[in-house]
């Protein structure tokens, strides 16, 4: 093998290259600053479970044994459906769009490593899903009768429930990102499984009026479980009786969000792609 | 003279396709080096390989002493890309998004001093979607060389521009060559490489069929001239004994005068025909 000689003058070794942590909050910051001001993003991630409570709140007003009203229901339901469509939802179309309007390969072309790229989406994610249960929950409150906890206990399953719910939800997006053929059709082939999860992990309908086969397929995926985690939460233990199993069965909530946060990260890490189909 | 990027028999295959066929290539530091091809001659392929995108099949490669198939940050931070095609970052601003990418290097330029030298500064702080197509080439430009990069990689750069804005953009390029980078240029406007290349090489079917300044490209300098006048034309080693004759014959002035080499465009056809056979 030849031997290339090359010598440039290094403009920059004496520099220290910035650190990955600083650029993944930097990344986070622009990314949530680019959400916001992408008004068609910020209206599709945020007006669907605000309108359905709305909706849902007004429709059914009846109260179910132990005290609790439909509307809480919805509302323990919809902040699940809230924080996926935050995580898996936005980011899968929203990755999709970076793949295909150069976002990633102008990143990859630069000296950003690149998991900061993935925690400045986490990040963000984590905001926006933020913002969204705190809407979802001043309405419930406030048109529905939504009552909060008052003990520190609840509160603590939220905040893990909230943090492995969009965690895995997010990573779980971020690997569905590869599977639109162009970012235009993003946003149908992302948001049509989400629907789909909706309807049989008891977001609109309780499970006691879903076949079992729905059932078991729901209980694969996070929505069903981060939604039941919720409704320990919200409705407390006089909403337990609702429930298939008459618990809330929160370890094995723990247990399968868990799963997904580790499922997800393998699957990110084997099928990410930082090129586009065009770019072959 | 030191190199900037060195290739020796270079390779890449699509399948049963190879796109890349052998490829030897010496860029020199500081130097404007045009690459010319038809499309599907292996010329992104090739340029891809260069930038770190895109792994090789064979051959050697250094970019600025490193072997771009293992790219680091400490190596990226030392190159810039000018992507051909990218509609990002369209809701921020000028200003937001240089300052955003040149905190990733260790020593970026001044983002307001790129902006100006791009020539943007009244449009620092108008968000990227609502800038033209040849605005947005400039936003594209300064993305590539905020990071203050030794070599910068420019992917048809001014495909798409109207002839005002291909003559600014052209001054840009000058000021950077003049900052002393390395300018890497693909193009399939000749008379872009003519007016900013010091050397082109030109490819076809993976290789490289020439190279060399572009005035004496596939020996255009030595090249018969063709003389043409109102009433005739004739092709010679010695054009300027033949407009002697032709002033004498006329008695001054001749009629519909044309002395014309083969431009860079006759050469690059020519050669990108040849292989063909």
């Amino acid at each position: 093998m030849t031997d290339l000689t090359t010598s440039v003058p290094a403009r920059t070794a004496s520099a220290k290259l910035p650190s990955p942590v600083r650029l993944g909050l930097s990344r986070a910051a622009l990314e949530t600053k680019m959400f916001f001001r992408e008004k068609d993003a910020v209206v599709f991630t945020f007006s669907f479970p605000i309108i359905l409570l709305a909706l849902f709140g007004s429709i059914f007003s009846d109260d179910l044994p132990g005290g609790i009203t439909v509307s809480q229901l919805y509302t323990a339901g919809l902040i699940g459906a809230g924080v996926m469509g935050a995580s898996f939802q936005n980011l899968g179309i929203s990755i999709a769009v970076d793949r295909e309007d150069g976002t990633l390969k102008r990143l990859a072309g630069t000296p950003l490593p690149r998991p900061a790229y993935f925690v400045g989406k986490m990040l963000s994610v984590l905001v926006v899903a933020a913002l969204e249960v705190a809407i979802l929950l001043a309405i419930g409150v406030l048109m529905y009768d939504l009552k909060l906890p008052a003990e520190v206990g609840p509160w603590l399953t939220f905040v893990w429930v909230f943090v492995l719910g969009v965690s895995g939800s997010a990573l779980l997006g971020i690997a569905a990102s590869g599977v639109p053929r162009s970012a235009r059709s993003a946003a149908a082939v992302i948001a049509m499984p989400f629907v789909v999860l909706q309807f049989i992990s008891g977001v609109y309908i309780p499970f006691n009026q879903l076949p079992e086969w729905l059932i078991r397929i729901a209980s694969v995926f996070p929505l069903k479980w981060m939604c039941q985690g919720f409704r320990s939460v919200f409705l407390g233990d006089a909403g337990a009786i609702q429930e298939i199993t008459k618990s809330y069965e929160l370890g094995r909530v723990a247990l399968v969000l868990a799963a997904w946060v580790i499922g997800g990260l393998v699957l990110c890490l084997t099928t990410f792609r930082w090129k586009g189909r065009r770019d072959g | 003279m030191t190199t900037a990027i060195e290739v020796q028999g270079l390779t890449k295959n699509y399948g049963d396709v190879r796109a890349v066929a052998g490829l030897d290539l010496s860029v020199r530091q500081g130097e404007v080096f045009a690459i010319l091809g038809p499309n599907g001659a292996g010329k992104s392929t090739t340029v891809e390989i260069l930038e770190g995108y895109r792994s090789r099949d064979g051959g050697e490669v250094r970019v600025l002493g490193h072997d771009p198939g293992h790219p680091t940050r400490a190596w990226r931070s030392r190159i810039g890309i000018v992507l051909q095609t990218a509609e990002d970052a369209a809701e921020l601003t000028v200003r937001e998004t240089l300052r955003h990418f040149a905190s990733y290097y260790p020593a970026p330029r001044d983002p307001d001093e790129v902006i100006d030298r791009v020539g943007l500064t009244e449009k620092a702080d108008v968000r990227i979607r609502k800038l033209s197509g040849g605005q947005r080439r400039r936003v594209d430009v300064a993305l590539g060389v905020v990071g203050n990069p030794e070599l910068i990689f420019l992917d048809e750069p001014t495909t798409g521009f109207d002839p005002e804005a291909r003559r600014q953009f052209w001054e840009l390029i000058e000021a950077l060559k003049d900052d002393g980078a390395t300018i890497v240029l693909t193009t399939h406007y000749l008379e872009e490489a003519e007016a900013l290349a010091d050397r082109v090489a030109v490819i076809a079917k993976g290789r490289i069929v020439a190279e060399g300044e572009p005035a004496t490209l596939g020996g255009r300098a030595t090249a018969k001239a063709r003389v043409t006048w109102a009433d005739g034309s004739v092709e010679t080693d010695t054009p300027t004994k033949t407009v002697l004759e032709l002033s004498h014959r006329y008695d001054g002035e001749i009629p519909g005068l044309a002395v014309r080499r083969p431009t860079l465009e006759d050469v690059y056809l020519s050669l990108i025909e040849a292989p063909r056979d």
